[in-house]
């Protein structure tokens, strides 16, 4: 299950809408270990393409960096897809390779409707999982 | 030629969970022979008939090698090396 803040959606989503008809990719970063998504880093698509993405490799570097100092692992990795539906294409799973993280997909294939998905990708095997989307998160669940 | 090569999460079953690793090498390819030696397994999932993997990135300090001669970029000593999954889909 993934749990997450409306507010965090929401970015995710307009994000997705800026970038369409090309796909939009990021991240939401939280505390490594923990499973809260909390910085939202909309990525660069590299490819600016309406049917593959790629996050670009040095601003991905420097995120990765920013993310060791910081103890933060990328709790969701997100991308949208533009003209079919939000589940892994035969290519996401070839190239998932967080098994921690929670791959979001985002459909912008409605113009007023967005369809958004989360699923566990763990050695080729594509697992969906219900999305909880709360106002806020309770304080005790996690200390970071 | 000593460096510091650091290896992302999912190759760690590679480096009995070490996150950082040496190795010693004057090209990336010397480098990746090197870590294959006392790390088996990794130079398969960097390597793919003879060119770097189109899932992973690879970078010499922070310029990755996809711009600056692949597998014979140079290496010198006290260089990093990072190498970190592609993250791309269709």
């Amino acid at each position: 299950m993934l749990v997450i803040r409306s507010d965090l959606v929401e970015a995710m989503v307009a994000h997705a809408r800026a970038d369409h008809p090309d796909e939009a990719c990021g991240i939401i970063a939280g505390p490594e270990g923990g499973d809260r998504p909390l910085r939202h880093v909309p990525m660069i698509n590299a490819e600016r393409s309406p049917t593959f993405y790629r996050f670009d490799s040095g601003e991905q570097l420097r995120l990765w960096r920013a993310m060791e100092a910081a103890d933060e692992a990328p709790v969701v990795i997100y991308h949208s897809h533009t003209a079919t539906e939000a589940y892994p294409s035969r290519t996401d799973v070839s190239f998932a390779s967080e098994p921690d993280a929670h791959y979001v997909l985002i459909s912008t294939r409605d113009p007023d409707t967005h369809e958004l998905r989360s699923f566990r990708i763990v050695d080729g095997v594509v697992t969906e999982e219900p999305v909880d989307v709360v106002p806020s998160y309770p304080y005790a669940q996690n200390p970071h | 030629m000593a460096v510091i090569v650091s290896i992302p999460t999912i190759l760690r079953n590679h480096t009995d969970g070490e996150k950082r690793v040496q190795a010693t090498g004057s090209t990336l390819a010397a480098v990746i022979d090197d870590l294959e030696a006392n790390h088996a397994g990794l130079k398969d999932r960097l390597i793919n008939e003879g060119k770097l993997h189109r899932f992973v990135n690879v970078y010499v300090n922070d310029e990755d090698v996809r711009f600056s001669g692949g597998l014979d970029t140079a290496v010198a000593d006290g260089d990093s090396v990072t190498i970190l999954p592609a993250v791309a889909g269709g």
